[in-house]
């Protein structure tokens, strides 16, 4: 890599000898952002600010503007102003946000311009056309900061609305738990200080006037829950919460209308009151997960370019093209359609679907698919294929068909309660029969009694059991980059006995990389060459040459090499056949893995060979899976030899070359009706459906879009490692859920006798409870205590999103 | 006991000022990014002169 000289005064990123701008700035984009900031007096923005080394480094980049039509997704209301939300991508701290929005309200159409710093989304409001708006946020895109329009009707909705609700229950649960309280202490210390009755009465009262309607509507998360499981012949954990709930609060109306002593208003609320915490942090830390997760993704949604039959461009959504549309596609673009090449000709790199870490040379005629990106020169590409034909949604149902047995995971919490709660109504109908024709007292006393266990059986703990735990430990991935976008993803996690890993993109860096040691001198001149091209072989001598000057008068042939005059004839860098080397040419090399030739006339042939080269921290994830005693498979969809080599690299001794994606779901398929339970680790399209036929999934953040969605946990940032920090962090959390289990059992196995013997009051009722839930979320912390130690794998890799995770 | 028919009554009006208050404020929005509200106070608006209107905005900003 090239030498450091100094900090970009802009963006931070080291300076190279290369750039057009140095010494000050990293390239002309970031000296440009400078003096703009200059201009408009807002260089104190770097002063204030404190860049995150985990945050994409505020670069900005040319053919931005181009590639997004922001007009589309931008609304208008009755007085004529525009309201438009955009995803920002950029934002290190506080300043960021003062900066954008700075930036925003100095343009004087602007009304509203406002950074949500936790969910990294701008809401932009102006006056006058809506075309302003390109100008609008033009200086936010030069200053580095990425903006990506978004509906936010499409997203999220449904979990934020939820969370709200959930939190306004635990508004009110709270409020009344804590009144209730207030009363029940005074009731209770009046037993030793002799309180009246008709002091007790009223307080009772009191009580009831607080808790009735303060249950009745905090109470509803649980109720609709148990309604919908009851209707659907189901028992969850919603169902005995439920129940003991509404019949201490009968009963305890019951009493009071009796102005009998014992009434349990407190231990009913406060037992909503603590379910309504765990459910609604339980909410908002997979909200968080699932929200980084569709940030990642909207970044990557572009608009396709459209040339009309007059000759004029247009963007517009990949969904809106029809058949026979002519779509533009420029170098280093992605192709967002499927359709046929009409005009042009350069290499496409298919490995996102194929798994093919080499580009594809597409002729007119030749067939592409969205997804894939083009690379070296521009295309203009006829739409075939749109909706239910594209290669995309044949993969989207061969992932539902795979889907289904998933669906069918039950979540331990929900077996617990299938066993549980028939136990628990058992035993207070044994009561009840027990005490009345047994025991001999009246059936009012003996129906006490028996409610009185159904309340001191509540699960409260047992429902707090999986949340608690849970929610520390996605808070903990989360920190470390690791999204967890799927409720029972951990549990699912700590059944898994066999790892399947994809190759490109996920063991491997998706990069080419030079390997040997070729001649310095033939390398420099290769790179000067190649630093014309934006081929990945090209890029990837520059790489390897390091400081490198691009050489002038070179000339690129899509899909064959470039050309440069030399003194005794062209000189060529290219393919094989490009560079008229004899099939046969004897060379010393026993690499296979795609090649470039360096060709002069006169002079012999000089060969680079390519690898795809791994994860930097691969060997060793693999090494300690293998010591954990998984089993491993590689499946790819690329050349055999490549895939071999890796494999035996690796030390991964079953491996599969050419796979198609129905035969990657279909190998999964077959090893879990052997009854294996696989974890899928891949990023291509081609894996989709894999990773949705698989017990559990992960994927990379750089996985295609369809992938992100089928996986149930998104890993950010170069190390493979965040597949062990998963299996961990799942395992431990599997352990801590199953002592929580055992701890509010025991529990109940002091407390159901008391009950059931009839001994049961207001005050060991409120006691046992409080404390079993107490104990139980004390023991779920200690997953956080433990997170402290070194793992394994070393360093935990770079995210993003630590901030969001430490809100 | 005549002291607690005052004081109860109090008690739970203040209670439900206290409710009334957060349920307000979880409504307008205030509770959505709780990270900027922190880091927000350390940037006064020196050298921006935010207009009536955009201050109109951001109450019923969600």
């Amino acid at each position: 890599m090239n030498a450091p000289l100094q900090s970009c005064r802009h963006c931070g990123e080291p300076v190279t000898a290369l750039s057009p701008a140095a010494p000050d700035f990293c390239c002309s984009g970031c000296a440009g952002a400078y003096a703009l900031l200059g201009e408009l007096g807002l260089k104190s923005y770097y002063n204030r600010r404190a860049i995150d080394p985990k945050v994409r480094a505020l670069r900005p980049d040319e053919d931005e503007v181009a590639n997004v039509d922001f007009t589309e997704l931008a609304s208008t209301d009755g007085d004529g102003n525009h309201h438009l939300n955009l995803m920002v991508d950029g934002i290190h701290c506080a300043a960021c946000v003062w900066l954008i929005e700075t930036l925003l309200q100095r343009n004087p159409t602007v009304l509203q311009a406002r950074v949500n710093m936790t969910t990294r989304r701008l809401r932009l409001s102006w006056q006058g056309e809506l075309g302003d708006i390109d100008d609008i946020i033009r200086p936010v895109m030069q200053m580095g900061y990425r903006l990506i329009p978004f509906d936010p009707a499409a997203l999220e909705q449904a979990t934020a609305s939820r969370n709200k609700e959930l939190l306004r229950c635990l508004a009110v649960a709270g409020f009344a738990a804590g009144n209730v309280m207030l009363l029940s202490v005074s009731v209770w210390a009046g037993y030793f200080q002799g309180m009246g009755g008709a002091t007790r009465d009223l307080f009772h009262w009191i009580s009831a006037l607080i808790a009735l309607p303060a249950a009745a509507y905090a109470g509803l998360p649980f109720y609709r829950s148990a309604v919908g499981a009851i209707r659907n012949r189901r028992v969850n954990m919603d169902v005995p919460i439920s129940l003991g709930v509404i019949l201490a609060l009968g009963m305890s109306l019951a009493q009071t209308i009796r102005g009998e002593p014992h009434a349990y208003f407190d231990s009913a609320i406060t037992l909503l009151f603590f379910l309504l915490i765990g459910r609604y942090l339980d909410g908002r830390a997979r909200g968080q997960a699932r929200s980084a997760a569709e940030h990642l993704l909207s970044l990557n949604a572009r608009s396709i370019t459209v040339v009309e039959p007059d000759g004029t461009r247009r963007l517009i959504a990949p969904q809106k093209a029809v058949p026979g549309m002519i779509v533009l596609v420029a170098a280093g673009e992605r192709i967002g359609i499927d359709g046929k090449v009409v005009d042009g000709q350069s290499d496409v790199d298919t490995s996102i679907i194929t798994g093919e870490s080499i580009p594809v040379l597409n002729r007119p005629g030749a067939t592409v698919f969205a997804g894939t990106t083009n690379i070296s020169a521009p295309l203009r590409i006829e739409v075939t294929a749109t909706g239910g034909n594209t290669l995309l949604s044949e993969i989207v149902r061969l992932m539902e068909n795979a889907e289904q047995g998933r669906a069918r995971y039950v979540a331990i919490a929900d077996r617990v309660a299938k066993a549980y709660a028939p136990v628990v109504h058992t035993l207070s109908l044994a009561t009840f029969i027990g005490w009345w024709l047994i025991g001999g007292i009246g059936w009012q006393d003996a129906l006490m009694n028996a409610i009185a266990v159904l309340i001191i059986t509540c699960p409260c703990a047992l429902a707090l059991a999986v949340p608690v735990v849970q929610v520390i430990a996605t808070g903990r991935l989360l920190g470390a980059g690791i999204l967890v976008k799927s409720a029972t993803a951990l549990e699912r996690l700590t059944k898994v006995t066999g790892i399947i890993f994809d190759k490109t993109g996920t063991l491997t860096t998706g990069k080419p990389e030079l390997v040997g040691e070729p001649d310095q001198d033939k390398l420099l001149f290769a790179a000067g060459m190649a630093a014309n091209s934006n081929h990945p072989l090209s890029r990837a001598l520059v790489r390897a040459a390091g400081n490198v000057t691009a050489l002038p008068n070179v000339s690129e042939q899509a899909g064959l090499g470039l050309v440069t005059p030399g003194p005794s004839g062209p000189i060529r860098l290219g393919s094989r056949a490009f560079c008229d080397v004899a099939e046969n040419a004897d060379f010393p090399s026993d690499i296979a893995g795609p090649e470039l030739w360096l060709s002069e006339p006169g002079v012999a042939p000089t060969r680079f060979v390519f690898r795809d080269t791994m994860r930097s921290d691969a060997p060793d994830v693999i090494d300690s899976l293998r010591t954990r005693g998984f089993e491993m498979t590689l499946l790819s969809g690329d050349r055999e030899s490549t895939v071999r080599q890796l494999a035996e690299t690796l030390g991964i001794p079953d491996w599969q070359a050419r796979m198609s994606p129905t035969q990657k779901a279909a190998h999964i398929q077959t090893r879990s009706d052997e009854g294996k339970c696989d974890l899928m680790v891949g990023d291509g399209i081609n894996d989709a459906p894999a990773l949705a036929a698989a017990h559990a999934s992960m994927s990379p953040a750089t996985a295609a879009e369809i992938s992100q969605n089928a996986a149930d946990i998104v890993f950010q940032g170069d190390r493979l490692g965040a597949v062990i920090e998963a299996i961990d962090v799942a395992r431990k959390a599997d352990q801590l859920v199953r002592q929580n289990f055992a701890l509010s059992f025991a529990y109940n196995v002091i407390t159901i006798p008391l009950a059931v013997s009839g001994y049961v009051t207001p005050l060991i009722a409120a006691i046992a409870m409080s404390s079993s839930s107490l104990v139980v979320i004390a023991n779920a912390l200690r997953l956080h205590v433990n997170s402290g130690k070194p793992d394994l794998v070393g360093a935990k890799p770079v995210t993003k999103l630590s901030q969001q995770a430490g809100s | 006991m005549s002291n607690l028919l005052l004081l109860i009554p109090i008690a739970l009006f203040l209670g439900l000022l206290g409710l009334g208050a957060f349920l307000w404020s979880l409504r307008s929005g205030q509770f959505d990014d709780m990270e900027g509200a922190a880091n927000r106070i350390l940037f006064d608006d020196d050298d921006v002169k935010p207009s009536d209107k955009s201050k109109k905005f951001h109450q019923d900003d969600s």
